[in-house]
């Protein structure tokens, strides 16, 4: 497909998300109705078929992985399925990264894209190819939580969610304490703004203590993005609050209307829409690279 | 083909949070002289047969560094680490048991190496395990106590106290095809119980004789296999011989009147039921013959309407033997198969709720007042939350209602009920037949010995020793392996062209042995089995059909559809084999490698059972009200209903779930402006785009069976029907379930209670409108300790309301919303203190239990349905343990608000007017409504013809104030002390 084709395409079309699924993805189906509503078309995959076919990626924007337990969270959570990622299709993804296309990672997607050393990701402050920096690991109390979290954002990078909003969505999970492997990365994470979300008090300080702070998470640290603010990972869900009927006290506001998880949805879509030039003429690059080698 | 050993250790060793959260178990148990726990993980890592790629040492140390340890916080030790400053624990899984870590890694390993994609073979085999180092002063004899009581479950695991690793990894034995008969024909009644005993057939002689006869007849004797089949079909799990009987029933009257409204009024007279749940229990769904009703009493669950297009269902189960031996692998496989159970509903069910309630004995009972060969019941609680958990979890099925109740009795028997909710085309409602000409397909998991006679041992009364003699009954889950199954079945439901499987069921208890049976009931079925797939070698032909091994299914599939259904499960990582077919010839017959091993009449497996009369007395108990001395301090009093553990917030195990999953949970169990209220029922909208949903909620007395079986179950019935109404749910459209968990009927005493319990469930059914739609009971709750004594647990009767909800955005919750608006109470308060928990309270059971009015209450749910419905409600909450004191309290501390309270206006029956009745008694059919002025009038209004009183005012000051007319001012007090009160005794 040419690249005056793909433009076509881009402007007529529906900005296309793929949610790559595998044993124990379980958040694939609401994750798909929150893109849907947002005005993205979605495609579920079972990731097999993309190993067999990573070309499969060229049809899409925006890549998602949604919650649960791949593969059961067998040895450390997501860990297997990053090592699939890693040791298939990390050529792909890095292109994909390089092409201009969205990313995101909520909770096991999360963990999933820290443990394939796409998040934080490459950082001008380390040496090349040094990506494990960082890790989701047991909850401080060593259980599982289901628990509605108050979130602030702060990354200005981010193209998912803008500084300075206070949000409240749901956490569920055993190991989402965000750690990190020195203070010289969490220095970096906060000089390269890849801070997305931390978790915070009633009066919005980042929390340091249980319950505000759900896990123990080094910072209060929520979320990250990388360096780009392309790819976006975060324990809570954003899918589990796309409207009001949904949130954890909306029988006592019924004048309200809430849904604080939708607006990172509508906003990659915007996102990819605004920006489909500059992923045309990045594809446009990418396909003349692969013609040339 | 060396073991490699690797160890992962915390980096920092001061922060283990399993190794603190171990620690704090360890204070909690009273266990002193352990001062320090570290935990590391073990993985045992064998190169494949082949020597060519045997591992080297540098490829594992990648494995150990890559894959194993987290980057961050975790480090690799190759081999042994040099210092261990403590005594060294080992726990690995038995060879055999089910690791599905494991089975991971084994394939994490081949990705890592860069083994190609979908080859058979893979490099390297793992097993797992879990090291402590305890320390402190504890001598060896105390480690190994500790290990034992709480590190490890010796039915599945076996302990080391050094570091472990052995020279290869024990290689399974190799089968050789021996066909085994079980001579019987010339067996004496005597020799014929022994064999039934000795060979955990559990059949009594009766049937041993039906078995000795048809064989007689054949002039043959009967197979190995031949003989449990008929043991697995027979089995009380099974068939529920009990509740299907026919009993001379014997009712001894108690003296005085009984509810007027009775159907089943006692008389001092016998009679003859000839099928009990038919005649009760299924006898009321059939009258009610309600047209939403779709398909109820045939199938793994029961199946409703949800609107036009779609239908849900609804199985509740037990598992109480499994949970009691090891709670983890126990709790979870009962979860497990009951998601199978709503998987295999109709054309196929998609799970989207689950729900859990829970008995057990005081987690606070002292380590010596625990029996021998007994699980302490506050590790019996962490590990079945812990199992439930796990598998729900993974499963992605949001676990959103429960129960948890604790008695004594519970001590041997822990009582733990799974229940799941799925939905369905409402075309696909009905149950799928096998046609012949149909291949049998057995999807799923691996057959191994996991889970042999499962059926039978639950059949009958546990002892101590029952850990040792039935581990092997003790199943193992593998959650991803059944979401993996239940991903490729609803692919394979939904195709476009049409399912591609006429039928479906689930492989439970008694395994391939009932799942194929049942199928192939009216065709016959013809099994190959050598060519179910094995976990591991060395299965019998008789271990390969009754195995119990979990995440299996077998699906009757037309031939020309099967090479699709094959791709699909390979496409998906799912294995699927045909195994044989329904061959229309009548005959269940079984092949090993081209021998017949069995080979019988299907009629006589399904209806040679043969059906004794049993005899059920109910003598009433006599019992009195105890006359206690008046009340003092009634805040005191509230504080410690408050702290009992039955009533205490149960927060510690909801949000170990996640009840949020798929994003349909619109009410959550927990509620109010912080999410700590205790919702009475959970509200679920399965389809995304439609404003219909499912309520979901329990009732449950235990503490009434002790005074009348009867009124127990007719308050659990109402009490379900109340939770569902108050978020609500519609009683119009609510169906019930029922779970019976009974000490051993063969004591007539105990079959008599259970008469009582089914009668009432037969007239409260038919009193609301409310059909049963499934059951499932477990009939032998006794426990025999080593020193000979008997211990039965109540009477349990857990009834599961499942409600449409016409529009979920008139839902309510619980939680006090706005100073300023009214209290109202609605219902009847009766002398009724009689198994109320504030006479429990104080060490008295009483006789005065509460009695549902079954001319009355049907009218007051439809009036609170219909003021909900219509948004003149601003909360609801029922009046159950604890009475109106514990209701009202709990909706301010949800809502962070106060009340001021008049006792005087509580309607009431006149000899019910002392404040501890008023305010504890646990009378049936109460609601507490909010309710703003606004729609005050409009309330009270629609409630005329109801009784109803106007209880108070909401405060913003959040302090109960609480007066009468007796002492004219009870109490003033902070909310906030009670729900401290609460929130603290399960906040583990």
């Amino acid at each position: 497909m040419g690249a005056a084709e793909k433009g076509l395409d881009m402007a007529s079309s529906k900005v296309s998300v793929l949610i790559p699924r595998t044993a124990g993805t379980n958040c694939d189906r609401e994750l798909a109705w929150a893109f849907e509503q947002a005005g993205a078309a979605v495609s579920t995959v079972h990731i097999n078929r993309l190993m067999d076919n990573p070309g499969e990626l060229d049809h899409h924007q925006i890549l998602a992985l949604a919650g649960g337990f791949s593969y059961g969270d067998d040895i450390a959570s997501g860990k297997i399925f990053a090592n699939q990622l890693i040791h298939h299709l990390k050529r792909p993804l890095e292109q994909w990264v390089a092409d201009g296309k969205l990313i995101i990672g909520i909770c096991n997607g999360f963990q999933i894209l820290v443990k394939a050393g796409l998040l934080p990701g490459p950082m001008p402050q380390l040496p090349s190819g040094d990506l494990f920096t960082g890790t989701l690991t047991h909850n401080s109390h060593a259980r599982f939580e289901d628990r509605w979290v108050r979130l602030q954002s702060y990354s200005g990078v981010c193209k998912w969610i803008a500084p300075g909003k206070t949000v409240r969505l749901p956490i569920a999970h055993g190991e989402g304490r965000f750690m990190v492997r020195s203070a010289g990365i969490l220095d970096a994470l906060k000089h390269n703004d890849q801070i997305v979300l931390r978790y915070v008090d009633t009066a919005g300080n980042p929390a340091a203590q249980f319950p505000e702070n759900p896990n123990g998470s080094t910072d209060a640290i929520a979320g990250i993005c990388d360096v780009t603010g392309r790819v976006f990972g975060l324990m809570p869900h954003p899918e589990r609050f796309t409207e009001t009927y949904l949130g954890p006290d909306w029988t006592r506001n019924r004048s309200e209307s809430t849904a604080d998880g939708s607006e990172l949805f509508a906003n990659a879509v915007h996102f990819v829409r605004q920006s489909g030039t500059v992923l045309v003429a990045s594809n446009d690059a990418a396909a003349t690279a692969a013609a040339a080698g | 083909m060396a073991v490699f050993r690797v160890e992962i250790h915390p980096r920092n060793p001061a922060d283990d949070p399993s190794g603190a959260a171990l620690m704090n178990e360890i204070h909690q148990l009273g266990i002193s002289g352990v001062e320090q726990v570290r935990t590391a993980r073990l993985f045992l890592i064998q190169g494949t047969i082949d020597s060519t790629d045997a591992l080297s040492t540098l490829q594992v140390q990648r494995i150990a560094d890559e894959l194993l340890a987290d980057p961050v916080t975790e480090k690799a030790v190759l081999g042994t680490a040099d210092s261990h400053d403590g005594k060294v624990v080992e726990v690995h899984l038995k060879p055999g048991v089910m690791d599905p870590v494991a089975a991971s890694t084994e394939m994490a390993i081949a990705d890592l190496l860069g083994s190609p994609r979908n080859s058979a073979r893979l490099p390297a085999q793992v097993r797992t395990g879990r090291q402590y180092i305890l320390r402190g002063s504890l001598d060896e004899k105390a480690a190994a106590e500790l290990a034992d009581r709480l590190l490890a479950n010796d039915s599945i695991e076996e302990i080391h106290f050094a570091p472990f690793c052995p020279a290869q990894f024990p290689a399974g034995r190799e089968y050789e095809f021996k066909r085994i008969e079980a001579p019987i024909c010339n067996l004496s009644a005597d020799e014929l119980a022994r064999l039934s005993r000795r060979g955990h057939l559990f059949l009594d002689t009766a049937e041993m004789q039906a078995i000795q006869d048809y064989f007689r007849r054949q002039g043959r004797e009967p197979t190995d296999v031949e003989l449990e089949t008929l043991a697995q079909t027979w089995s009380e799990h099974c068939v529920h011989k009990t509740l299907k009987a026919r009993i001379r029933f014997t009712h001894h009257p108690a003296q005085t009147g009984n509810c007027g409204h009775e159907h089943h009024a006692p008389g001092d007279h016998a009679e003859t039921i000839d099928n009990l749940v038919k005649s009760t229990i299924f006898r009321a769904t059939s009258e009610l013959n309600l047209d939403w009703t779709l398909s109820v009493f045939k199938d793994n669950a029961g199946v409703i309407a949800l609107d036009d297009r779609h239908a849900v269902c609804m199985k509740v189960e037990t598992h109480n033997r499994p949970s009691a031996i090891e709670p983890y692998g126990g709790a979870a496989t009962g979860i497990g198969g009951c998601i199978r159970d709503v998987i295999g509903t109709g054309g196929g069910a998609k799970p989207f709720a689950a729900t859990d309630i829970f008995c057990f004995a005081d987690p606070q009972t002292p380590l010596d007042k625990v029996p021998a060969g007994v699980i302490h019941p506050r590790r019996t609680a962490q590990r079945v939350v812990a199992g439930v958990r796990d598998y729900g979890n993974r499963m992605g099925i949001p676990t959103v209602n429960g129960a948890v109740y604790f008695d004594q009795r519970y001590i041997g028997n822990p009582l733990v009920f799974c229940g799941a909710v799925g939905i369905l085309p409402r075309h696909l409602a009905a149950k799928g037949a096998a046609k012949p000409g149909d291949r049998i397909i057995l999807v799923g998991g691996r057959t191994g010995r996991d889970g042999i006679h499962g059926a039978t041992f639950s059949s009958d009364v546990i002892t101590d020793k029952h850990g040792d003699e039935f581990s092997h009954a003790v199943q193992i889950g593998n959650a991803i392996t059944e979401k993996k199954m239940l991903d490729v079945i609803l692919q394979a439901r939904d195709m476009p062209e049409g399912p591609l499987f006429n039928a479906i069921t689930d492989c439970g208890a008694g395994g391939l042995s009932s799942a194929i049976g049942e199928m192939g009931e009216k065709t016959g079925a013809v099994v190959e089995l050598d060519r179910a797939p094995l976990k591991y070698q060395g299965l019998t032909y008789a271990e390969i059909w009754i195995s119990e091994a979990q995440e299996r299914m077998i699906l009757a599939v037309d031939p020309a559809k099967v090479p699709a259904l094959l791709n699909l499960a390979a496409m998906e990582d799912v294995e699927a084999v045909d195994i044989g077919e329904f061959d229309g010839l009548g005959r269940l017959t079984l092949h090993y490698q081209g021998h017949t091993v069995a080979d019988l009449d299907m009629a006589f497996v399904h209806d040679g059972l043969p059906r004794p009369t049993r005899t059920a007395v109910w003598q009433e108990p006599v019992l009195a009200d105890p006359v206690l001395p008046p009340l003092q301090d009634y805040a005191a009093v509230l504080e410690s209903l408050f702290a009992m553990p039955s009533l205490a917030a149960k927060h510690w195990i909801i949000r170990q779930y996640d009840h949020e999953v798929q994003g349909a949970t619109v009410i959550k169990p927990l509620v109010g402006p912080q999410q700590d209220g205790p919702s009475d029922a959970a509200v679920l909208r399965p389809v995304p785009d439609s404003s219909r949903g499912v309520a979901l909620a329990v009732g449950c007395q235990p503490l009434f069976g002790d005074i009348d079986p009867y009124q127990m179950a007719l308050n659990g019935l109402d009490e379900a029907l109340r939770n569902v109404v108050c978020v609500g749910g519609d009683p119009a459209l609510t169906a019930v379930l029922d779970n019976f968990c009974w000490p051993k009927c063969s004591d007539p005493m105990h079959l008599g209670a259970l008469v009582r319990a089914c009668q009432a469930c037969y007239d409260g059914a038919m009193a609301f409108r409310t059909p049963f739609i499934s059951g499932k009971d477990s009939l032998s709750n006794e426990f025999i300790t080593d020193t000979g004594r008997r211990i039965c647990i109540p009477y349990t009767l857990l009834i599961s309301a499942i409600s449409i909800v016409p529009d979920i955005r008139r839902c309510i919750t619980m939680d006090a919303k706005a100073a300023g608006n009214h209290l109202i109470i609605v219902g009847n308060t009766a002398r009724e203190l009689g198994g109320s928990f504030y006479w429990h309270s104080r060490g008295h059971t009483g006789r005065s239990v509460p009695k549902v009015d079954l001319a009355s209450a049907p009218g007051v749910h439809a009036a609170v349905a219909a003021l909900i419905s219509r948004g003149l409600v601003a909360s609801a909450h029922d009046l159950s343990e604890g009475g109106l004191a514990v209701a009202v309290t709990e909706m301010l501390f949800a809502g962070r608000l106060g009340a001021t309270v008049d006792l005087a206006a509580v309607p009431c029956t006149e000899d019910a007017d002392s404040d501890e009745v008023l305010l504890f008694a646990e009378s049936a059919t109460r609601y507490i409504l909010e309710v703003t002025p606004e729609h005050f009038d409009a309330v009270v209004k629609s409630l005329r013809g109801h009784r109803f009183g106007l209880l108070g005012q909401i405060t913003a000051k959040p302090h109960l104030v609480i007066r009468s007319a007796h002492a004219g001012f009870l109490m003033d007090e902070p909310v906030e002390r009670f729900r401290l009160a609460w929130m603290s005794p399960l906040n583990w």
